[in-house]
């Protein structure tokens, strides 16, 4: 009985929320309708064209797809439907680039470590949570061992790497070289000494008024110029250096704006305490700064993530890369849409999750009482 | 008597602006000392140079027979024995109380944890609020706030105290729990230099009044002298609105 009534209870609630926000009025209605019919078509649509109707490993007449020509949209003019099998022929450069097959589960299991690498550093209440900040630390050593190899495991040249280990090379890489940069950078700047500020506002100033493609070709062709004979740096490395320098910049400038909400009170404070700068910096000023700084530290990080795909201009194959290479052979052309959605999808979850862990911080501080 | 803290012709000018005018003053151990004046008259930041919180331009600031200039050395030091209270309480928000307090005796002192954790209680336990100690300042009342504050500052075992009017900030019904804190405090010895328009905080615990106006020290005399028989204008009008209101 009280089972039933709560029901009829929650219905109604439904029933005057639809109400309210969606038929208030002839306007409103009327929007509701159109919208909904709008999302209806190119949902449905959508749906049909990359699951009800398209092609996974088989066609319409069940043969296994090996070529474009076998996909079902290029055999009967009444199909439309997505063709996945580029997708599934091109999986292992897609996740691997071209990582010698019998050597890739070396690279499953960087990939598989990588969550475990940064948990630690992601939730503060984690049990155990110091054990994983020291494996944080060790994983990039136990990483770079495992991708290039050395005593007990052949090299692989990163000329080899490619697809979803490039991308996620530079950009947690990158981002990760970053950070601790980041902080000096935005310490300098705030430095009453005149030489150390001058050097991180020129740095950081030109950095970010220089294009990431710029910056790029920059390291690509001026990097060696720096480094003694015969010391000849490898692509990857020379975008990486651009890439963390280019991250380093922006993400200075919001580790900046978070050091300036700090109120002067709380150095006084501290100071008069005894404690020394480095002392301050590190127990009252930096912890409450990042807290404050996090939303646009993550953005920074986002648009980073996406901007390594900018790497395919000096040669790389990350997976933008990748994609338009499986679309240059013969076999698979013109599968743009699969191929693209694809690559959009994959950066949208990395994307699309760290704007969802922002966000449960940001609300985690909120409620936070200190 | 020992001398523990001398000002001889400090100086001290925002730009144009000069904030302090030949500023003389002794303190001698034990002594506590209530500075008040209208805002602007520079008492707060004369206090905030005797620990180097401001810096003087000229004349002379000795603490501890320790000069203050601008070697690091010398100002640590003097930091190390002179505690600080102020308007705001200045608590680290990121902190928990009992880290508030025991920061500094672990990272300054270099005192191992437990031990640091301990003093800390046994301070909390001084100003009565023990059973606060893993909360966070955000959660405490303002009163409870500076009551920290004044812990953590004693933590250091600091031998002179500043109170940069350490109530102005609170509720009236709260002022009283911090003034008795302060009083139980000037009764056990310690060096005290207090800006504050509490008056009758100063009448009970004030060896010696000092009253500034515009940079200046304008008079400076025993409570009962400067309570009773001010010798100057500014003293009188100041003490007229003040204690009229």
């Amino acid at each position: 009985m009280t089972a039933f009534s709560n029901q009829s209870l929650m219905r109604n609630k439904y029933y005057s929320w639809i109400i309210k926000n969606l038929f208030s009025s002839w306007v409103n209605s009327l929007m509701t309708v159109v919208a909904i019919i709008f999302i209806y078509e190119v949902g449905t649509f959508f749906l049909n064209w990359a699951i009800f109707g398209a092609d996974f490993r088989t066609n319409f007449r069940g043969e296994l797809i090996t070529d474009r020509t076998l996909c079902s949209k290029n055999i009967s003019p009444g199909e439309f439907g997505a063709c996945w099998a580029i997708i599934y022929a091109r999986w292992d450069q897609f996740m691997y680039g071209f990582y010698p097959i019998e050597q890739v589960w070396r690279v499953n299991f960087v990939y598989v470590l990588l969550p475990l690498a940064i948990i630690g550093i992601l939730f503060d209440k984690l049990p155990f949570r110091k054990y994983f900040i020291y494996f944080t630390f060790i994983y990039p050593f136990l990483a770079y061992f495992m991708l290039y190899g050395g005593p007990g495991l052949s090299v692989v040249g990163t000329n080899k790497w490619g697809g979803l280990l490039v991308t996620l090379f530079l950009g947690v890489t990158g981002i990760g070289l970053a950070f601790p940069l980041s902080i000096v950078l935005a310490l300098g700047r705030r430095s009453k000494m005149p030489i150390v500020k001058s050097l991180c506002v020129v740095f950081i100033e030109f950095i970010r008024g220089v294009p990431l493609i710029t910056l790029l070709f920059t390291a690509n062709v001026m990097l060696p110029l720096f480094l003694p004979d015969g010391v000849n740096p490898d692509n990857l490395l020379r975008a990486l250096v651009a890439v963390t320098l280019f991250q380093s910049a922006y993400m200075a400038e919001a580790i900046r704006g978070g050091l300036q909400a700090i109120p002067r009170g709380q150095i006084e404070a501290a100071q008069s305490l005894g404690l020394n700068y480095w002392q301050t910096t590190r127990k009252i000023i930096l912890p409450q700064a990042l807290k404050i700084a996090i939303p646009p530290i993550v953005n920074t990080c986002i648009g980073l993530f996406k901007d390594t795909s900018l790497v395919l201009i000096i040669g790389l194959f990350d997976l933008l890369g990748i994609g338009r290479a499986a679309l240059a052979d013969m076999t698979w052309t013109k599968l743009y849409y699969e191929v693209y959605v694809f690559i959009s999808l994959v950066f949208f979850i990395f994307c699309f999750g760290m704007s969802r862990y922002s966000l449960y911080l940001e609300k985690k501080l909120k409620t936070d009482n200190s | 008597m020992e001398r523990v803290i001398q000002l001889e012709k400090v100086n001290k000018w925002y730009d144009d602006f000069h904030v302090l005018k030949d500023i003389d003053l002794n303190v001698q151990k034990g002594q506590k000392i209530v500075v008040c004046g209208p805002s602007g008259s520079g008492k707060s930041t004369m206090i905030r140079c005797i620990n180097r919180l401001e810096a003087h331009q000229k004349g002379q600031i000795v603490v501890h027979g320790t000069e203050l200039t601008n070697d690091l050395k010398n100002i640590d030091m003097i930091r190390k024995n002179v505690g600080m209270v102020f308007q705001q309480f200045n608590l680290f928000p990121h902190l928990s109380v009992i880290d508030n307090i025991s920061l500094a005796p672990i990272w300054v002192k270099k005192m191992p944890k437990k031990e640091a954790e301990d003093i800390a209680m046994s301070y909390l336990e001084k100003v009565k609020i023990p059973e606060q100690a893993q909360k966070f300042p955000g959660q405490l009342s303002g009163g409870q706030q500076q009551r920290v504050a004044i812990a953590r500052s004693l933590a250091m075992n600091p031998d002179i105290m500043l109170f940069d009017e350490p109530t102005s900030a609170l509720d009236p019904e709260m002022i009283k729990e911090v003034l008795d804190v302060m009083i139980q405090l000037a009764e056990e010895g310690m060096t005290m230099l207090v800006v504050t328009h509490e008056m009758g905080f100063a009448k009970t615990v004030a060896d010696q009044m000092i009253f500034m106006d515009e940079g200046k020290i304008v008079e400076q005399a025993t409570p009962d002298e400067f309570f009773n028989n001010p010798k100057s204008d500014r003293t009188k009008l100041f003490l007229s609105q003040i204690l009229n209101h």
